[in-house]
Formats: structure tokens, C-alpha cells, sequence
């Protein structure tokens, strides 16, 4: 497993960083609808990739992750804090980054948009302003600053999505599809990103191949976790499964 | 659709503060209608002009855009004052118009909108006494900044998968049946942005409200 130190927002309760990805004994149900049922797992690894077909409960196991839906069931604990009772600390070390980033940018220009978690952090001007332009010239996206974000390609945007997200400085990353709806280059773009992260990255997709060099792989199905392992076996599982429909 | 007419230049008009800008708008404004002669209108006009393209170095075709949209107005004004008033007064109505929508795209071109929000936001600042948040009065005007030209986007896709499939292209009837399934994608949209929210730390309210929690409503 490898792991690099990485700048927290500073105000969060207590967190054991080393504890990572905590789920006991979870379960998450839409009204009648289960989608996720007695699920332990303990993440830990620095690239942990999630597949599943539609509707197996891959996406809600994302949003459990962040605290952005909260389990019916069971716990979620990340680095020792609970997503139910520290739901504000747990958003701010973990970050999320969405499948469609033209619901995740709600500032009109580019720059504006990556400032906006700084903002909401309390980050003053001056250094707000440094760290937009380096996550900014990081991505590509320097001479995109003043641009209107809905002129940038999907590509782009989901780049920016990206950017807007780590100029926060999450300890961790939550990656919900982020290149459904991208081409081949975006895809091997987006690819290279996650690749370079130093944050733990947690990646649901339907791209099999961006899984290959992970540490580990969950399959999920029936809102169950039917095969956890090193990518070899687990994709190997889960296109077994997908061939017996 | 561009909603966001920022110009990025490094002028004097562009770093002047954003609220110094809205007031000379508004200044422009009452001093356009207060004084309703020709020589006024035509200044103001001449003015803005002036600071728009040569202090403020902003495009022409910006300002011949702006005028563009307005043509037709300004035909059905200049008309309809020729026919109940005098050619004076109409060319008044007319160059107050222009000038006032052309200092407003100088103001726009000039300011990025976390600056504008700024000055909303400060300008709401009383309403607190009343539990209203300046911030969330910001924040919905940029998203709705943001978003105008996304649903756009979204009813043109909408509009050319009906027309794929022999649906009417355009007309009351396009309209109408273009409205549920736009509707439907802005509040799946709307549901995605409400987590995008929390997730970039717009509150520290709970993620879901405790009605969502309860009863669920999301796809997985």
C-alpha cells in the first residue's frame, strides 16, 4: 500500500488518518427499494476501484463514502469519524467528484468555480488565489481562468470538476463514473489524473481498463459485494457475472 | 448562449471596484431620465462608447451584439414615438436605451461575477435582521449565471432527440412536449447540484434533509 502525506483543512475534529474507509455492517434502502445490504469493509488502499451494472448500488456505496447519503444501516467511518455525526469534517477530507461535472460547476467562469470551495472554507483571498492558479495550471486550464465554464468541452469540464475539488486538498478522492461521458483521450486524461494523485482515490467505473494498475477492485451486485480483490480476479469475476446475464 | 460576458483586460475599468461601477450605472441611469434631452442622451451614449472601447479596451463586435438584440426594440420604440410624440423624442427614448443596455454590458464585460455577487451580497447585508443569508443570495445569482445557458444546452438536446424521432422542431406544440422531459432532467439535475453543494462545503447543515432521509428518492 502506498501512502504520502497530504494537507488537511485544519479545523475537523480529531481523525486518525491511518483508519481510512470504514463500513460496518451497512445497509441503504430507498423507501422499500434495498440497494445495499450488510456490507463490511475496511478501504485502505491508495487506488480502490468500484464496478457493478446499473443499479447494483455502486453509486450509493460512493455517496456513503462522503457522507452525502447516510447509511440506513450500520456505520461509516472515515478515519475514525462517523459520516452520520461528523458529516461536515468527513466532506471535508473526502472529496467528490461526479459523473456529470455540468451538475458539479456552479460558478459561471472558470476560475470563480475552482475558488468556490475556498470560499466556503474561509480561505483568504491572497492564497485563495495561488491555489486556484496552480490547480489551474496543473490541469491545463490556465488559460481558461475567465472563460465561461460552459464553453469548455466535456473534457475540460470534468478536468475542472477535478480541480475544483482537489484545490481543496481532500485527504481523499471519490470518483463517481468521471469519464462516462468523455471520449478515448479524456478518458486516458482523466486516467493520467487519478494516476498522479497523492490522495487515496476511490473510483466507481465502467471502464474496466482504468482499474488495471489498481490495488484493489470491489464488485458489487444486488447491493452485495460478491468479489473483492486485485483487479485480475476481481474483473474477472465481474465480466463472468455480466456474460451469465 | 453566453450569459457570462467577462472580458478579461488588465484596465483601469476592469480594477475599478465593482460596487464604484453598479453606482456610475445607476448614476447614468437617473441622469439619462432626469434630464431627457437630445444632447444628454447622445453624451451619455458617446460616453460609454468612449470608456467602453478605449479605456476599458473592449471589442467592438461586443457592443454591436448588445445593439443587435436591441434593433427591433429600438425600431418599435423610435415608431411608436413617431406616431404618438416627435422624432426628438423618440431619437431620445431610443439613444437613453442603448446607452443604458451598452454601459450595462461595459459593467458586465468589466467585472467578473464573484464581484458582482460581492456587492449583492453587501447590498443584502441588512436583510440578515430578517434571517435572510446575503451568501445564498450570491450564490443563487452565480448558479443561476451558471446554469441558464446548461438548461439551454439541455432543452436543444431535447428538442433535436424529439425532432429524430418525427417530433415537431419548433412551435407551441415542440414546446409543450419539450417541458416534462426538461423538467425531469433539471430536477435530477437540481438533485446532483444539491450534493455537489455539500460536497464542496456550501453548509454544514446535514447532507440529506432529514425528509430525504427518511424516505429516500435517489437512484443508485
Amino acid at each position: 500500500m502506498r501512502r504520502r502525506s497530504v494537507a488537511v483543512a485544519s479545523d475537523a475534529p480529531v481523525a486518525d488518518a491511518a483508519r481510512g474507509f470504514e463500513l460496518l455492517e451497512v445497509g441503504h434502502s430507498y423507501g422499500n427499494r434495498v440497494v445495499l445490504s450488510d456490507v463490511t469493509l475496511h478501504l485502505t488502499e491508495h487506488r480502490i476501484g468500484v464496478v457493478g451494472g446499473n443499479g447494483s448500488g455502486k453509486s450509493t456505496l460512493a455517496r456513503l463514502l462522503n457522507g452525502l447519503v447516510l447509511p440506513s444501516a450500520g456505520r461509516v467511518l472515515v478515519d475514525g469519524l462517523d459520516t452520520r455525526s461528523d458529516g461536515r469534517a468527513v466532506r471535508r477530507r473526502v472529496g467528490f467528484v461526479f459523473q456529470d461535472p455540468d451538475a458539479q460547476i456552479v460558478h459561471p467562469t472558470v476560475a470563480e468555480d475552482v475558488a468556490y470551495g475556498l470560499v466556503n472554507q474561509g480561505v483568504p483571498a491572497t492564497e485563495r488565489a495561488a491555489r486556484v492558479g496552480e490547480v489551474l495550471e496543473r490541469y491545463g486550464l490556465a488559460g481558461h481562468a475567465d472563460h465561461p465554464a460552459h464553453l469548455l468541452s466535456g473534457g475540460q469540464k470534468q478536468l475542472l470538476a477535478i480541480a475544483g475539488v482537489l484545490v481543496m486538498r481532500p485527504a481523499r478522492i471519490v470518483f463517481d463514473e468521471p469519464t462516462t461521458l468523455l471520449d478515448l483521450i479524456n478518458t486516458r486524461r482523466i486516467r493520467q489524473v487519478i494516476e498522479a494523485l497523492d490522495q487515496q482515490a476511490v473510483v466507481v467505473t465502467h471502464h474496466l481498463d482504468l482499474l488495471d494498475d489498481f490495488d484493489r477492485v470491489l464488485v458489487i451486485d444486488g447491493g452485495r459485494v460478491v468479489a473483492d480483490g486485485p483487479p485480475s480476479s476481481s474483473l474477472a469475476t465481474y465480466r463472468r457475472l455480466m456474460d451469465d446475464r | 448562449m453566453t450569459l457570462a460576458l467577462y472580458v478579461p483586460r488588465a484596465t483601469v475599468v476592469h480594477r475599478a471596484p465593482a460596487g464604484l461601477k453598479l453606482l456610475s450605472l445607476s448614476l447614468t441611469g437617473v441622469l439619462v431620465f432626469a434630464v431627457p434631452t437630445l444632447p444628454v442622451a447622445a453624451g451619455a451614449l458617446a460616453a460609454v462608447l468612449a470608456v467602453g472601447l478605449f479605456v476599458a479596451e473592449l471589442p467592438p463586435e461586443l457592443f454591436g451584439r448588445q445593439a443587435r438584440t436591441l434593433l427591433w426594440w429600438l425600431v418599435a420604440l423610435l415608431a411608436l414615438h413617431l406616431l404618438t410624440t416627435d422624432p426628438e423624442t423618440g431619437a431620445v427614448a431610443v439613444l437613453r436605451l442603448l446607452a443604458l443596455v451598452l454601459a450595462a454590458a461595459v459593467v458586465t464585460a468589466t467585472t467578473r461575477v464573484t464581484e458582482m455577487v460581492a456587492v449583492v451580497e453587501w447590498l443584502c447585508a441588512p436583510l440578515r435582521l430578517v434571517g435572510v443569508r446575503p451568501a445564498r443570495v450570491g450564490l443563487v445569482i452565480a448558479m443561476a449565471l451558471r446554469f441558464l445557458p446548461v438548461l439551454a444546452e439541455r432543452a436543444d438536446a431535447i428538442r433535436e432527440a424529439q425532432a429524430a424521432r418525427g417530433g415537431p422542431v419548433r412551435g407551441l406544440r415542440a414546446t409543450v412536449t419539450m417541458v416534462v422531459p426538461l423538467l425531469v432532467s433539471v430536477l435530477r439535475m437540481a438533485d446532483t447540484v444539491g450534493e455537489a453543494l455539500d460536497a464542496r462545503g456550501a453548509d454544514d447543515v446535514p447532507a440529506q434533509p432529514s425528509w430525504r432521509r427518511r424516505t429516500g428518492g435517489r437512484l443508485s
